[in-house]
């Protein structure tokens, strides 16, 4: 295995990694040590308004997969309306491919409480809750322990280090259920009920959790707060690209040497990722990857130069999502591949709206055929209608993100369906798979 | 009845204490992992629980249990054998770890053992695929697997042993860890300890250090407030 250039292993911008390499970061003692709780200092002596301006100034979006700028959802919540304001946090991790939050929370718990502290005095906010993947249960356990050490060195609780500022700080453990993810799900799950999205207008701005202003950030989001305050916006926006500042924790799986977590600077490419992730495994060739999981419209081998930041990969006609790179080979199937996608879909569609609940359910059945060696050339132009159904017609971003790698895959891969339609290619799936399915 | 039960009765009182006044309705979610924690499933008295201390219908809890993958429907074993089958695993040998296991244990997706001891489940993306393919016991995890260690990890767990997981904590009863799912901090002091980084996890940190590469600093007076000049 060759070495990485020194040029590309200048990309490598540990910052919300770092504390990674300490075992115990975990630990408030460490993290204290490691800069932790300093920049909350910092903030609490500045004004809310200021703090608000200041992170819109340092150009920080949203690490969840929208990339929204997250001092402006900060300034959306509405000052002296009399009603409290929360601020939630979403640690549903879920998204297929995306890995990059639970060894956050799990390694450096205190980042994300650190930020959380910072984000509610700026929106003036006394409560704020974690909600947590339920599966995610070790890096739930390192996140209660933080907070109870947090409340026990006045950093959580009443008139915090003297600055009048009350925060509780509650982690609430999720059930199993991909839809959360989505903000209004989450809140709707938060309240006690199925999670499923609601309608917008109203914004959670205004109308959030149980009617009240508020503020939904990704873990990535929060956590990125402390470095930001601690060493500045112009700095934040130095580490990334034009419109993308800041670093973002590439998650890299599949068919790679090294697979894992790189954070770099935005906009670096995938080529220099695999490069560092020593190349792609032996006797594999790139053939397709998302660039931010398995909602992002798949690319090809075409891609490996796109910068990956919020307009590079807009610009190749996919979504940064949440960095979550998995990469294939010319091993791997794409029918195959955004088959099962699709069965995830169908298994976690809320079932609210018609389009995602019946659309995935149908195609389905569609790439069940295909890949039986039963499938029809009209087949193809059935996929492309019912994603038309989907796309923009569904309730949430889960209808749509399902289609992504069925209209992409169609894109870029129409020869692979053919090979199951016409014949060329053995039949991955049986017969016995297909009771019922047609 | 856990109607009866005082101890669970005061335990959900003070999960609704963590919510809001007059927002009791958070607390379902973590009452139903307090179900759990007793009788291994949301029983009907689970629900009915619920129900009554919350004021809601058992149809409205049940309404809600029944959305969730982890409130399971039937009695589960100790262990719940969870392996993630969605893309990105599957075609790293997932699937083929899946099929060993339920062949070996004689059980299919949501089924338990005979013995009672062990329930298996494929599982969707586990947010760990780094580790591709990844196996959970009781939501802890067993990194890059193949059918072999899956195996030998199931098959100690008949013996009564508890494997180590590769990330997370040791092994407890998934009644014993539903608790904390309910909100309820670890009490064994160690295994918040247990590890929770594997190499995957380090594997751009390590080539920095390696090369000496860190990120710049910014250069910021830390006792001064941000001040932002109004625009």
């Amino acid at each position: 295995m060759t070495s990485p250039r020194p040029e590309v292993l200048a990309k490598l911008t540990p910052v919300l990694t770092k504390r990674w390499l300490s075992p115990d970061a975990w630990r408030i003692d460490t993290y204290e040590q490691l800069d932790g709780y300093q920049a909350l200092r910092k903030a609490l002596k500045s004004d809310p308004d200021d703090l608000i301006a200041f992170m819109k100034d340092s150009g920080h979006r949203g690490r969840g997969g929208a990339g929204f700028p997250v001092g402006m959802k900060w300034a959306f919540i509405p000052q002296n309306d009399g009603k409290p304001h929360y601020l939630v946090v979403n640690a549903d991790e879920g998204e297929p491919g995306t890995c990059k939050d639970l060894p956050l929370m799990m390694n450096d718990p205190h980042a994300l409480i650190e930020g959380m502290i910072i984000a509610t005095w700026a929106i003036r906010s006394n409560k704020a809750f974690v909600y947590i993947r339920g599966e995610a249960i070790h890096a739930a356990r390192r996140l209660r322990n933080a907070v109870e050490e947090a409340y026990a060195k006045g950093y959580l609780g009443k008139d915090i280090l003297g600055s009048g500022h009350d925060l509780d700080i509650v982690i609430h453990s999720g059930a199993g259920a991909y839809i959360c993810g989505e903000e209004t799900a989450l809140l709707d799950s938060l309240e006690g009920y199925r999670g499923q999205p609601r309608l917008r207008p109203p914004f959670p701005a205004t109308h959030g959790v149980y009617g009240c202003p508020t503020v939904i950030n990704n873990v990535g989001s929060i956590a990125s707060v402390p470095h930001i305050v601690l060493n500045g916006g112009d700095w934040w926006k130095s580490l990334g690209s034009e419109n993308s500042a800041g670093t973002m924790i590439y998650s890299l799986s599949g068919r790679v040497a090294n697979p894992g977590q790189y954070e770099c600077g935005m906009g670096i490419t995938l080529r220099e990722l695999i490069e560092l992730a020593g190349g792609m495994l032996p006797g594999h060739e790139l053939k397709f990857w998302t660039p931010g999981g398995s909602s992002t419209p798949m690319l090809t081998a075409e891609h490996l130069d796109v910068p990956l930041d919020f307009d590079g990969v807009a610009k190749a006609g996919s979504i940064l999502g949440t960095t979550a790179t998995m990469i294939f080979s010319d091993r791997d199937c794409p029918v195959y591949a955004t088959y099962r996608w699709l069965m995830f879909y169908t298994h976690e569609s809320c079932g609210k709206c018609t389009p995602c609940r019946e659309g995935n359910f149908w195609m389905t059945r569609t790439f069940r055929r295909i890949l039986s060696g039963k499938g029809t050339h009209a087949d193809l132009d059935t996929l492309l209608d019912t994603c038309d159904n989907l796309l923009g017609r569904s309730f949430c971003g889960l209808g749509d993100g399902a289609t992504s790698s069925v209209t992409s895959s169609l894109q870029y891969f129409k020869q692979d369906y053919l090979d199951y339609i016409e014949g060329h290619r053995r039949p991955l799936l049986n017969e016995a798979d297909l009771v019922g399915a047609h | 009845m856990l109607l009866d039960n005082e101890v669970l009765k005061a335990e959900a009182r003070e999960i609704i204490a963590r919510y809001p006044e007059g927002k009791s309705r958070s607390a379902l979610l973590p009452m139903l992992h307090l179900v759990q924690s007793q009788d291994g499933y949301v029983s009907g008295e689970g629900i009915a629980f619920c129900a009554e201390i919350l004021g809601l219908t058992k149809a409205e809890v049940a309404a809600v249990s029944t959305f969730y993958t982890m409130y399971k429907r039937k009695p589960t074993g100790d262990f719940l054998v969870s392996v993630c089958t969605n893309t990105l695993c599957d075609v790293m040998g997932g699937q083929t770890v899946y099929n060993v296991l339920s062949e070996y244990l004689e059980v299919g997706h949501d089924e338990t053992t005979a013995d009672g001891k062990i329930t298996l489940e494929h599982a969707e993306c586990l947010a760990a695929c780094d580790y591709a393919p990844v196996m959970t016991v009781n939501y802890e995890f067993y990194d890059k697997v193949d059918p072999e260690q899956a195996l030998s990890t199931v098959r100690a767990l008949q013996d009564g042993q508890l494997p180590q997981p590769s990330r997370g904590a040791r092994l407890c009863t998934l009644k014993q860890l539903s608790k904390q799912l309910a909100g309820w901090s670890e009490d064994r002091k160690e295994a918040l300890a247990d590890p929770g980084l594997g190499e995957a996890s380090l594997a751009g940190l390590r080539l920095a250090e390696k090369h000496g590469v860190a990120a710049p600093v910014g250069d910021v007076d830390l006792n001064s407030p941000i001040r932002v000049e109004k625009k």
